[in-house]
């Protein structure tokens, strides 16, 4: 198996029509993703490269029984995007579009924790991949193969780097989920460690965090508690200063809190062993798994 | 971003939130003609965005226009914590019987707004915090249902307001709310709110903290973007696009992809180096970001040796290294580089860099090889 996407995906994009939407969209097909739909209002009845474009995702979902959507407009109208693919049945929603303001993520986040069913992977996010099976997003596929180690991140370059350690050292994937950098983000690593958790193929969980937030720490409760699995961990950002976002929304020490040293001991004190480099997490998971 | 108070109390006047009266003032003569119109006693308030003004002396009572004068002169220009005082807000004096506290919080662990108050205002909330919780009452709001007027009560009566206070605190909380969610500020916050004599209540400071990434839908709130608040390295960084962070050391740092940038900069520290940046190129970086970023990083002269970590996904490694070889030919920099290629396109990329030999760049295999050239060339050891 795998978690989120996989071989049983039919993936409606949203904002098929643009430029970055349609590329990434090709991109994900020409990996093996069904891609049965886009949706860009205004433009129903047109095609991209024989995908159908609907104006609603009602229709879309309709017509190609969609049951995961990719949000790929721009900040002004993603949240609204969102809420419509939820609406029209969407079960998995993955949005990778960086900028929405807060206040309209955290309405979106609170409407969808309340329909059942349904998850939201990012905003701000490089999507999910599920080597050998799907790619939903921008994630660059030929550098991972099919594997045991899921991986979660906040952060998507820092995924690709952790990912290419790991490969390097003969491991592939299960899943690698990009979890997004905004400071409320839909799905979190909970969430995520509970799908790894009764996912037959993972049978080790890397975890990549960041400053900022408490995900790492509520993480660290969680796997003392419910994950059997080993963990290894990696926090970026330990030499970032206080009161100054670091790239991502949510990548901001306020005061004493979000620090990286807080989370790596915050999960050493649970027993989840954290890399103070990429290299280190991936010669971490050897110790763990054998070579 | 964050406002002075005057423009946060010019956002409260907005949603009618009661605020003492008040004009601002960028020179001794502007204070004084503002002084003279509003009227005795008034207040010389230095305007900089950091607490602690009044201990520093940036809070002054003007009984006329000679001593209206007199603060301004003393406090234009002062330093307050690091921040030099360019601007004053002259207010009409405020009689108070007593100091609240009021703040409303975007709560991202709570996922919700976190509403506070206290009876215990006028002094540093976070004390009060730590020697006596129970002294502020606090309340998450439903994001989709709104503050309630009833939790508006509950909070009042919770924080042992007078009964007559009940109702005007009430709505000062409801005003405040909505300026909150209308302004889409991750925080505004009032200390102290002040009740008069007449039992009137006042916002008497203001703390904003507006949502950069909703400025676009508040022209208004966007155009108080102080230029002067920002390092020039960061303003130039901003007017090209790119993310970039002015940091300490002596090693310029540029990557792609917040989270791989931040790891790259705790490598080198743990590789026994100091940054000097953090950039961002962002994902699907051009050469002209190339070329634009290394102006930047460049332009702190602080800068020893700098270090190019790619991890190629959107991002091609033969666009960046066609837009470093760019960049050599119109910023020329004088200074060594340590290039990490990988990912899309990586061996076209380091072909591309072989091939064009540029003076002082040096190549990588890995993040952890690039830290340590990197230190070592800013040590000024050669490789």
């Amino acid at each position: 198996m795998s978690v989120l996407v996989g071989t049983d995906t039919r993936l409606c994009v949203s904002g098929i029509t643009g430029s970055e939407g349609s590329f990434h969209s090709l991109n994900n097909r020409a990996y093996g993703t069904n891609v049965v739909s886009g949706v860009t209002p205004g433009k129903g009845g047109q095609d991209v490269e024989g995908i159908p474009v609907f104006n609603t995702f009602h229709a879309a979902v309709e017509a190609s029984e969609a049951n995961t959507a990719m949000i790929f407009v721009p900040p002004p109208f993603a949240a609204d995007s969102i809420l419509e693919a939820a609406d029209a049945g969407i079960e998995t929603i993955i949005a990778i579009t960086e900028g929405i303001p807060a206040h309209e993520e955290l309405r979106v986040y609170t409407q969808i924790k309340r329909m059942p069913g349904v998850r939201l992977i990012g905003p701000n996010c490089p999507g999910v991949l599920s080597p050998g099976k799907a790619n939903v997003g921008i994630i660059p596929a030929s550098f991972f193969k099919e594997g045991n180690v899921g991986v979660m991140s906040r952060s998507g370059t820092l995924t690709y780097q952790i990912g290419n350690e790991l490969a390097q050292k003969g491991f592939g994937n299960s899943s690698i989920v990009g979890l997004g950098g905004d400071p409320i983000p839909g799905t979190s690593f909970v969430d995520v460690l509970e799908l790894f958790e009764n996912d037959d193929q993972t049978e080790l969980i890397v975890m990549s965090g960041e400053i900022g937030g408490d995900a790492e720490e509520v993480a660290a409760e969680y796997i003392a508690e419910h994950v059997t699995k080993p963990v290894v961990g990696y926090i970026a950002g330990f030499t970032a200063p206080p009161g100054k976002t670091m790239g991502h929304a949510g990548a901001i020490v306020s005061g004493s809190k979000g620090t990286a040293a807080a989370k790596a001991e915050a999960l050493e004190a649970k027993g989840v062993r954290v890399g103070r480099t990429p290299t280190q997490v991936a010669e971490i998971a050897i110790e763990i798994l054998g070579g | 971003m964050d406002l002075l108070e005057y423009q946060g109390k010019q956002l409260f006047a907005r949603h009618e939130i009661p605020v003492p009266t008040g004009i601002p003032a960028r020179t001794v003569d502007e204070a004084v003609a503002a002084a003279e119109q509003i009227g005795y006693p008034c207040v010389v308030k230095a305007q900089v965005k950091i607490g602690g003004r009044g201990k520093a002396g940036g809070v002054k009572v003007a009984a006329n226009a000679d001593e209206a004068r007199e603060h301004a002169e003393a406090i234009l220009g002062m330093d307050i914590k690091g921040f030099t005082v360019y601007e004053l807000w002259i207010e009409e004096a405020s009689e108070i019987e007593a100091e609240y506290y009021a703040a409303i919080v975007f709560d991202r662990s709570a996922r919700a707004a976190l509403v506070m108050l206290s009876t215990q205002g006028g002094m540093d909330i976070e004390q009060v915090s730590e020697e006596n919780p129970d002294a502020i009452a606090t309340l998450h709001v439903d994001p989709l249902l709104g503050f309630q007027p009833f939790e508006a009560r509950r909070l009042a009566f919770d924080a042992g307001i007078d009964a007559d206070l009940i109702r005007p605190i009430g709505d000062f909380l409801t005003r405040l709310y909505e300026t909150f969610i209308a302004e889409e500020a991750m925080l505004v916050e009032v200390n102290p709110v002040i009740i008069t004599p007449e039992r009137k209540v006042r916002a008497l400071d203001s703390k904003v903290t507006l949502d950069e990434n909703a400025l676009f839908r508040h022209k208004e709130n966007a155009a108080l973007r102080d230029p002067s608040d920002e390092d020039p390295q960061e303003q130039m960084a901003r007017d090209r696009g790119l993310t970039y962070v002015k940091l300490d050391g002596d090693i310029g740092i540029l990557g792609n992809g917040a989270g791989l940038v931040m790891s790259t900069l705790d490598v080198v520290a743990q590789y026994g180096g100091s940054p000097a940046n953090f950039l961002d190129a962002g994902g699907g970086s051009k050469a002209d970001a190339i070329t634009s970023a290394v102006e930047v990083i460049c332009s702190n002269e602080k800068v020893k040796a700098v270090l190019f970590n790619i991890f190629g996904g959107i991002t091609r490694c033969d666009e960046v290294a066609n837009g470093l070889i760019e960049a050599f030919a119109s910023a020329k920099p004088s200074v060594p580089f340590v290039v990490r290629l990988d990912g899309t396109n990586d061996v076209e990329g380091r072909k591309i860099l072989a091939d064009a030999n540029l003076p002082g760049v040096y190549t990588a295999s890995t993040m952890n090889d690039a830290a340590e050239k990197v230190v070592a060339l800013a040590k000024g050891e050669s490789l």
